[in-house]
């Protein structure tokens, strides 16, 4: 197998890996009903508290830990705002994604383009021998690693476990969980506080790995935005979510290597601004959202064989949680 | 019993007061303590953000001119939050509106056999201002499509568009628009003069023609909201999609006329920055105004009168706050810091406020009022 081609697919996996954990994240706090809208902002103020502690304490566990208790606080006070104060989620979402982007700036202000701790590779034995497979997938840091297990764990708890159905329940239709005696609240608290921590440690995914350092504007400006469309995209489900990260991740690679190769279509050499490549991920955004928004997928089952079509179903159903975004009152 | 219901309503109206001074206190306080975390004095700070300002009739015509783009998107954006959107493609709407206002100075430049000069220049401004608007209604045009018609949520669909319209800018200033020398993807070549939004004076660099708009927006917006059956439907369409079908009102229509209005707006913002700010087309053209506007609004709770006030009082922030580079070698961002924290804080501070107010209300339900 050719070595570029595998270097190639590695940096794919390494560089989705961020988004991976942020779009899981919210598929964690949205499950549970709560929208964090914040992620494009507290993505870079994660990214920048992890950056910062790392540097200071020279610890790489430091800097993850900051990274994520800071998601953890900026989620924990949408989750405040909407519960206690019945604010909405949106609105003080949108607000926090513009707060912690500036507050990101002006605390990180001396800390721009300096190097400082980064997530070392850590191959795994064995399997990072397999072919193909090893040097793509077992080839990198514990962070990455952290992103497939993430995967597995957040579907069998949302599928496979009491709680997570309980958890599902919470965005589907509190009052039904609450009439079974499930403290609603208390654990959209605790599921968006997960989910922010996770929206945290992806924030240090890219400031201790993928885009090691701070810089102005922030590398991942805008990341956050896609991993929201992401989560739509993928349905709420674990696996689609992934899915749609690596897709992303995929997609801009090969944008970027348009860029600083040029695109040839069989040998022939295409010309044209590459400007207009950096349009690619949001118009990708876009056309994701409306395939899965206008029914076509829906109409794409209908011409399947019948019993694949109710499996399939199951998997690309991509409606949201019904009270998504709502306030539940536990004394009305 | 009327003496009491008067203590009753005093404290009423002392506890309203504290939590509207509240979260301004606590928003300064947490400024000053970042600035003394990055090691400066915040007395200093805030002295340079005044001087910033106010210092001399040219730093206030800075302000005027933030606050002409400020006051623009915010009222339009009035416009899509009372029909419940969350016009947050405003960003994109305004670079448009840039993009667009550029055409005809563009012709002059590229065309050396056309002279500004020979015509006049009320038509040439007026109808660059006017493709502005264009420019701003088409972006808002598609996020509304995406919105209305194929169900993609505004909020995505205009985070999608704003930067899809940085992208065609720099495509623009890159591509076509190139300039001659110096080509770069810093901006075009400077507009010819003919084709600039006039000035009052050089000591006072600021439009009367763009606060006069200003002024007619602000009036005319208000009037529509308040006395028309269309700001009525818009109110119906923004409360609830489902009770305004019912009451008859085309949801679909209303929610892109107010796309519309807050498009055009922008458009005029953006034309701002391109010909009056800039005096050429640069990248990110908005310049973050558009996001400051939903702050503005938000902070406002969608009550146009106070607009140009707070609206104002954000431009003179933003403005003064471009001395801390200069003399304290301080990123400008405190500003906008400072204004997301108030914003966030007023949120929070609204929430409790109506807590305090409805426990009072249902420890004393013989005091509800609705009795």
């Amino acid at each position: 197998m050719d070595d570029a081609l595998l270097n190639t697919l590695r940096s794919i996996v390494a560089n989705a890996t961020p988004l991976v954990i942020a779009s899981l994240g919210e598929t964690v706090n949205e499950r549970a009903g709560v929208i964090n809208l914040s992620l494009d902002g507290s993505l870079a103020l994660a990214a920048m508290a992890g950056f910062v502690a790392g540097l200071t304490t020279e610890s790489i566990w430091v800097g993850l830990f900051a990274a994520s208790i800071t998601g953890a606080l900026v989620a924990l006070l949408i989750a405040f705002a909407s519960i206690e104060l019945r604010q909405d989620q949106v609105a003080v979402g949108f607000v926090l994604t513009i707060l912690c982007a500036d507050l990101a700036r002006f605390l990180g202000q001396d800390y721009t383009r300096i190097s400082g701790p980064q997530i070392r590779r850590l191959e795994i034995p064995l399997l990072a021998d397999i072919p193909f497979l090893g040097p793509v997938f077992f080839q990198q840091n514990m962070i990455v690693y952290f992103s497939y297990i993430l995967v597995f764990v957040t579907w069998f708890w949302l599928f496979r476990t009491q709680p997570g159905m309980t958890q599902r329940a919470l965005g589907e239709r509190p009052e039904a969980a609450f009439a079974r005696g499930v403290p609603v609240n208390r654990y959209r608290y605790l599921y968006t506080i997960v989910g922010g921590l996770l929206v945290g440690l992806a924030g240090a995914a890219y400031s201790l790995n993928v885009k090691p350092g701070l810089s102005n504007p922030p590398s991942m400006q805008g990341d956050g935005w896609i991993a929201l469309a992401i989560v739509i995209f993928g349905g709420w489900h674990p696996f689609r979510v992934v899915f749609g990260a690596y897709l992303f991740a995929l997609l801009r690679a090969v944008s970027s290597d348009i860029q600083t190769n040029g695109l040839a279509i069989f040998g022939q050499d295409i010309e044209f601004n590459f400007v207009l490549l950096n349009g690619l991920p949001w118009t990708l955004m876009i056309l994701s959202l409306l395939l899965v928004s206008s029914g076509s997928i829906e109409r794409l089952l209908r011409m399947l064989p019948k019993p694949l079509q109710r499996r399939l179903r199951a998997f690309l159903r991509s409606d949201p949680p019904k009270a998504i975004g709502t306030r539940f009152d536990n004394d009305s | 019993m009327a003496n009491l219901n008067n203590t009753d309503s005093l404290n009423a109206v002392l506890v309203r007061l504290a939590f509207f001074i509240l979260p301004i206190i606590i928003s300064l306080a947490i400024s000053a303590l970042l600035v003394i975390a990055v090691d400066r004095d915040p007395m200093e700070v805030s002295q340079l953000i005044w001087e910033g300002a106010f210092r001399n009739q040219r730093s206030q015509a800075g302000v005027l001119n933030l606050f002409i783009t400020l006051v623009l998107v915010s009222i339009g954006l009035i416009v899509t939050f009372r029909a419940g959107l969350w016009n947050i493609g405003v960003e994109g709407q305004m670079m448009m509106g840039a993009v667009f206002a550029s055409i005809i100075p563009m012709a002059f430049l590229q065309n050396e056999s056309l002279d500004p000069a020979a015509f006049p220049q009320p038509l040439i401004v007026g109808g660059s201002i006017l493709l502005a608007m264009f420019g701003g209604i088409l972006w808002a045009t598609l996020v509304g499509i995406l919105k209305i018609y194929l169900g993609i949520n505004e909020i995505f669909g205009g985070v999608a568009l704003n930067a899809l319209a940085n992208v065609g800018a720099i495509y623009l200033i890159s591509g076509p628009w190139e300039p001659d020398i110096g080509g770069s993807a810093q901006g075009t070549a400077p507009f010819p003069k003919e084709t600039l939004i006039p000035q009052i004076s050089s000591e006072f660099p600021t439009s009367l023609l763009m606060l006069v708009i200003c002024a007619v927006a602000f009036i005319v917006v208000t009037f529509m909201l308040t006395r028309t059956r269309w700001g009525l439907s818009l109110k119906a369409n923004g409360l609830n999609d489902r009770s305004a079908l019912l009451l008859g009102v085309a949801t679909d229509r209303i929610g892109m006329s107010a796309f519309w209005v807050c498009g055009a707006l922008a458009g005029i913002a953006g034309s701002y920055r391109a010909l009056f700010t800039f005096d050429s087309l640069r990248p990110l053209a908005s310049g973050g105004i558009g996001f400051l506007g939903l702050l503005v609004v938000l902070l406002v709770s969608i009550r146009i009168i106070w607009v140009p006030l707070v609206a104002f009082i954000f431009a003179a922030i933003l403005s003064g706050s471009t001395r801390l580079r200069i003399s304290l070698q301080l990123d400008s961002s405190l500003a906008s810091v400072l204004q997301g924290t108030l914003v966030l804080l007023v949120l929070l501070s609204n929430g409790a406020r109506d807590a305090w107010f409805r426990r009072r209300n249902t420890t004393q339900p013989d005091q509800s009022g609705e009795i």
